[in-house]
């Protein structure tokens, strides 16, 4: 009934009344106690003394919480790797850990205690940059290779072959509400607790552990966060913990919600990296192989490290073959802030290491960048193998791109940007076509699985649940769109409800754009269950075939008998059949080696391709987005609105990433930009001008997905890359397209303008 | 002389005695109303998830989209607030809430009242929808998930839909001064607040309390007790003084009172130069410039304030009070190091007069930051000459953002006084730009960057008409 229309995101007029609850707005209970934590101020050192005194004796402090108050295992890491403390022990690994928490009966109160905690240091040698994780050679785990044919021989025999190099910056998530969380303690030392993360199960099994609880102990729930974007995927942990230890110490309600800059000091962010490449290719520009080595500031912890670097690996071919290929990938441990997942968990940075060599090889052979990458797109003809042995079956990038050149009138385009740099000194245009493939499913395999459960009351109104986690992507208006089709009913007859681990058990993430795929799987088979049940009883009822029994529009129909759906379930009520159900949901198909870095780790893989035109100030570097069009594949759309929504906001922030957002850390390793102050996200004027986004109107899963649609949470946020890459061809107009410039992510004016000079002055000499 | 601030919050009087002076009205509507709409997304003025609406019959526009985070109870004496919660009626929505609903404005929703707040203040101001204006209505909002296309959309579209009954505007009645005191419940500092009504009580107060912090937008002053946790013992108020703000202006010179709110200095100072009037449009958001004081940003001594650069190269002057007496001094002298400004005890800035351009003189100021809107400047270039026949008579170029201080670059100016204005001696000049200063890294920029940018931007100002610019940048006048 609503499968395929553009409803409105469910929640959208609490949105915009101010009636939709985040952690902070729930009511404050009677004894409710407000946590401030301490950080470190230093990157590496051993903590000489600790002295909370006057911070227990300060106005409305109930209690402060250390490493010591903690009865179970001080860990919140993700898999396991034991190096997440909730607390520093004796030693801080980065500016910005937390050392101790205070608990008191006001928010002012906590904070004005906090920050009379006497600390002292003394400082130890501190790995702040990839540079010198390198030299002292601080591997998180061992260099990982993921290699196809020979790359040796096929550069030896290249008819050209170039180096080079590309610096890509971090990323703070920015989700508009800050990490928080509240416990309320219960009975047998029971916790239940609202926490704003995409994976609850994981938040509850971590604080059964912190505290020696079984995860039946905690309950873990949560209607919505206000923005996640990975951040919110392992980092939620942390926060939810300490308002557990303090509810679990003092037998009181607490809540800890992180000021914005304590959040962007405490918790991890989008890996920058560094990437060296050395490519062989032909005349055409067609890649005979490539040595492509991938290296990521991890941060101070493995956190999901391992798997995110091999998503980066996973997609340093994007759309391409590479004939011949050694990935390499060192994933570095630093004094920093333990870097995390953050949409698209490594893919953006190993994508945007092929388009760079895709402008390099064309300005090296004086080609149009689009000719060089169509020419080095997957295609049937022995093709279509990835460097980690997945065939790709479902390539659409050549039908998208051609769409997209045609709509967007990309030749003729190209042509008016070269002719304006002709006449313009100080203003120079660039342009820029690059094509998204993006692996869908989890690459650590046991995570592809979903549950829900499905509630039809005798009134025939409908209670939805399930594992995946709302963030503001629509995913519960998806999935209730898919249980209304499934009963055909009306949308509003389904009822969301707050994701909790009371409910749907042992779920994975809401992460890797997984949410509808696995979920919306989920939750159709449990109203498949119960509509069995339901066609089973009508049957009976009407004397006819189950299988002829048809819901439709709101009304059942089985033999000469027609009900409304309400009638039929109060008739089945009456009959004592079960109208509640679980369903689950395993991605079939999928298997991954990761010694050896084979196997088929995608379901399947989202496409699609972005055209952007920008401006540069050749004096001082700024630069404007002017135009972009998209053409994007999203299967067959459960919802075009929400999906044209995350393309649209994904490739803002993709944008964000690529220009104006730049991290910086100070030589001692303190973040020093930690608000929006000093840490710049894409503001309203930054979108582009002209903005047309399009769905691939042929778009449609192969695989069995969800109504044959795709995933859409992560793959639109690469194609900023193309705004990366017009950047880059605007800078390559001062050089008169002759050298490939020397700009590096974030393009800042700073950068671009350092690129331009460099130029300049290789012009002059 | 009352302590008792009161104002119409959603529709209904509130009183509050004696209430804490740096409460801001966001803490206040949260966790004394528990109206939770209103979000802190912050708490520093640059997000606007915060973003209240307050109408003032004296202020131009009525309607004035805020930060709750940086607004200091007391401010809003005799005003009307407005927040996320007091916009619908009965359950119907208004045709901005149901612009944004239809079209999609919203994802996670966290940032989405604040988006409601400051287009409706724009809707109940009778704003334009066109593109360029709402980028500038919405620069203070920033929205992480839809890529803000969307509400751009619903913006356009928020006329067409039919209109429902709203808030009316209290009538602001004429109060004794308010003069708040209360003490700190965690510090047991005592803290008291006066907002005077005329430039004579505050010059009186201020000899009185020397110690006193002066508020006026709060845009800097509100981060001092949301970041920083100061406790601020005596706060005064210079919101309410009679003739603070004013705008006034003869053949030869702008006169603009120290209280003057960047919105309402923005057409004149526009109208001295086109660049002046989008450096202005630039600084912090429509929040922000309702908010914000032309005389906050020169007091307060910043080495990056915008408006201390443009106005030195333009000559201005600055008039200081203390008690009864007043001086003049020139704007650049005004800033003698980091965080010292040549002020005495109980003085302060009442206005700073600009001398208007004319036709021997060329004028332009550039500001370069990471973001374009609503960003602080990684370094601000203003530059000023005056030509007779072919030759330079007169020069200021003045920066942000290359010392410890707004400052003027002697050096390049002399490079060039008494010698045509030409290519060559231009070059100069930029060459010598590179004795005047020795400008920090930072988290904005590099110092090699600002001197090679500050540099560039005297080329840019030498180009004139010819010089670059980007599609985005606006060209008024």
């Amino acid at each position: 009934m609503a499968k395929f229309q553009s409803v409105p995101h469910d929640s959208a007029h609490k949105h915009v009344t101010g009636e939709a609850i985040y952690v902070d707005d729930l009511p404050c209970l009677p004894g409710l106690l407000h946590l401030q934590p301490g950080l470190s101020t230093r990157a590496h050192a051993k903590i000489t003394k600790l002295d909370l005194s006057a911070v227990r004796a300060a106005p409305g402090v109930v209690c402060v919480l250390t490493a010591h108050d903690i009865p179970g295992t001080n860990d919140v890491s993700p898999t396991g790797t034991g190096d997440d403390p909730v607390f520093a022990g004796d030693e801080v690994v980065y500016a910005g850990q937390a050392i101790f928490a205070v608990a008191a009966t006001s928010l002012a109160a906590a904070r004005h205690a906090a920050a009379l905690a006497i600390i002292e240091y003394e400082d130890l040698p501190a790995i702040l940059t990839i540079a010198d994780a390198r030299a002292a050679k601080a591997d998180l785990e061992p260099e990982q290779l993921m290699f196809m044919g020979s790359t040796e021989e096929s550069l030896r025999f290249a008819q050209h072959v170039i180096i080079g190099n590309l610096r890509v910056g971090g990323q703070d998530h920015f989700y508009l509400e800050s990490q928080g969380a509240e416990c309320i303690p219960g009975e047998d030392g029971d916790l239940s607790i609202t926490s704003s993360t995409q994976h609850p199960s994981e938040v509850q099994h971590l604080i059964a552990h912190l505290l020696n609880k079984h995860s039946h102990d905690v309950r873990v729930h949560l209607r919505r966060m206000g923005g996640g974007f990975g951040g919110k995927e392992t980092q939620a942990a942390l926060i939810a913990a300490m308002t557990a230890l303090a509810s679990h110490k003092t037998g009181r309600p607490a809540r800890l919600v992180l000021d914005r800059d304590d959040d962007m000091v405490m918790t991890g962010k989008r890996h920058d990296f560094e990437i060296d490449y050395k490519v062989g290719f032909d005349d055409r520009g067609q890649l005979s192989g490539i040595y492509l080595d991938l290296a990521s500031r991890c941060g101070c912890s493995m956190d999901l490290s391992a798997a995110i670097n091999d998503r980066a690996m996973f997609h340093a071919d994007n759309a391409y073959f590479l004939n011949n290929a050694d990935i390499t990938s060192r994933r570095f441990r630093t004094n920093t802030v333990s870097n995390t997942a953050f949409r698209g968990f490594g893919g953006p940075q190993g994508m945007i290491a092929i388009e760079r060599v895709m402008d390099a090889i064309a300005l090296h052979l004086g080609k149009d960048p689009l000719e060089v990458r169509k020419v080095n797109l997957y295609n049937k003809m022995g093709r279509d193998f990835t460097p980690y042995g997945q065939r790709v079956m479902d390539n659409v990038a050549p039908q998208i791109i051609e769409d997209l050149e045609a709509r967007a009138d990309y030749a003729a385009r190209r042509a008016a940007v070269r002719a304006f740099n002709a006449s313009h000194k100080y203003v120079r245009r660039g342009i820029a076509l690059t094509p998204v493939k993006f692996g869908i499913s989890f690459t650590t395999t046991f995570l592809n699985q979903a549950g829900a459960l499905v509630h039809v009351y005798a009134d025939g109104s409908v209670h939805l649940n399930h594992g995946g986690t709302e963030m503001g992507q629509g995913l519960n208006t998806k999935i209730a769109q898919i249980v209304a089709e499934e009963f055909q009913i009306d949308f509003a007859k389904v009822k969301i409800t707050a994701t909790d681990t009371d409910k749907v058990p042992n779920t994975s993430a809401t992460a890797a754009s997984s949410g509808t795929d696995l979920n919306g799987m989920a939750a159709q088979r449990a109203a498949q269950t119960i509509k069995s049940h339901l066609a089973d009883f009508a049957a009976k009822e009407a004397e006819c075939a189950a299988k002829d029994v048809i819901f439709e529009n709101g009304h059942v129909r089985a033999g000469a008998k027609e009900w409304t759906f309400e009638a039929l379930v109060k008739a089945a009520y009456m009959a004592r059949i079960s109208l509640s159900s679980t369903g689950f949901y395993a991605t079939p198909d999928i298997h991954y080696d990761r010694e050896k870095h084979t196997g088929k780790p995608f379901y399947y893989y989202a496409y699609g391709a972005a055209l952007s035109e920008v401006e540069i100030d050749v004096l001082t570097g700024e630069s404007k987005i002017l135009r972009v069009d998209i053409v994007h594949d999203v299967g067959k759309s459960l919802n075009p609105a929400l999906d044209i929504g995350q393309i649209e906001g994904g490739f803002v922030q993709g944008a964000g990433w690529l220009t104006c957002e730049e991290l910086v850390f100070d030589d001692q390793g303190v973040l020093r930009t930690h608000a929006p102050s000093t840490y710049k996200i894409p503001a309203c004027s930054d979108r582009p001008d002209v903005f047309n986004v399009t769905l691939y109107e042929d778009g449609e899963n192969t695989k069995d997905t969800i109504h044959k649609s795709k995933a859409v949470g992560e793959p639109p946020f690469m194609l900023a890359i193309s705004v990366f890459s017009a950047i880059t061809d605007a800078v390559a107009s001062v050089g008169n397209y002759k050298t490939l410039p020397d700009l590096h992510a974030p393009a800042t004016p700073e950068a671009i303008l350092r690129a331009i000079t460099a130029l300049q002055q290789a012009g002059e000499t | 002389m009352r302590n008792i601030v009161s104002f119409t919050l959603n529709g209904k009087a509130v009183e509050l005695q004696n209430p804490d002076p740096t409460q801001t009205l966001l803490n206040w509507l949260r966790q004394s109303r528990t109206l939770t709409g209103t979000k802190e997304g912050c708490a520093e003025g640059d997000c606007g998830a915060c973003t209240v609406v307050i109408g003032d019959p004296n202020a131009t526009p009525t309607w004035q989209a805020m930060n709750a985070c940086i607004v200091f109870l007391p401010t809003l004496d005799g005003k009307t607030v407005i927040t996320v919660e007091g916009v619908a009626k009965d359950g119907n929505l208004h045709p901005v809430q149901r612009a944004l609903v239809e079209h999609h404005g919203s994802q996670c929703g966290f940032c989405t009242p604040g988006f409601v707040m400051s287009l409706y203040a724009h809707y109940r101001n009778d704003g334009a929808v066109d593109e360029e204006t709402l980028n500038d209505v919405l620069a203070g909002n920033l929205c992480r998930c839809t890529g803000y296309a969307p509400i751009i959309r619903a913006a356009k579209a928020m006329y067409d839909y039919p209109k429902v009954e709203e808030i009316a505007l209290t009538a602001a009645t004429k109060q004794d001064t308010l003069a708040l005191s209360m003490t700190d419940p965690l510090t047991g500092t005592k803290k008291q607040y006066f907002a005077p009504q005329t430039l004579d009580a505050l010059a009186a107060l201020y000899t009185d309390h020397p110690d006193a912090t002066i508020l006026a937008g709060g845009t800097d002053v509100g981060l001092w007790v949301t970041k920083k946790h100061a406790v601020l013992e005596t706060l005064i108020d210079i919101g309410r003084v009679a003739g603070f703000a004013e705008i006034a202006q003869d053949k030869n010179k702008l006169s603009i009172g120290a209280g003057a709110r960047y919105a309402n200095a923005y057409a004149a100072l526009g109208n001295l130069h086109p660049t002046l009037g989008e450096m202005v449009r630039r600084i912090g958001s429509t929040q922000i410039r309702n908010a914000g004081t032309i005389g906050g940003n020169i007091a307060n001594g910043s080495p990056i304030g915008d408006m201390p650069p443009p106005l030195i190269a333009l000559g201005a002057i600055l008039v200081l009070r203390k008690g009864e007496t007043r001086r003049r001094i020139a704007l650049e002298d005004f800033f003698i190091a980091y965080g010292q400004q040549d002020l005495a005890p109980g003085e302060f800035v009442e206005a700073v007069i600009v001398p208007k351009p004319d036709p021997s003189t060329r004028f332009a100021v550039y500001k370069i930051s990471k973001r374009f809107d609503q960003d602080i400047s990684a370094l601000c270039g203003a530059f000023f000459v005056r030509l007779q026949g072919e030759d330079v008579s007169e020069a200021r170029f003045a920066f942000g953002g290359m010392a410890a201080i707004p400052a003027r670059a002697k050096a390049a100016e002399a490079a060039l006084i008494g010698k045509a204005w030409s290519e060559t001696n231009l070059r100069a000049a930029m060459t010598a730009l590179a004795q005047d200063f020795t400008p920090l890294s930072d988290m904005r920029a590099s110092a090699d960057y600002r001197l090679q940018a500050a540099q560039n931007l005297m080329w840019k100002f030498y180009l004139g008409e010819d010089a670059p610019y980007l599609a985005r940048e606006m060209h008024h006048g």
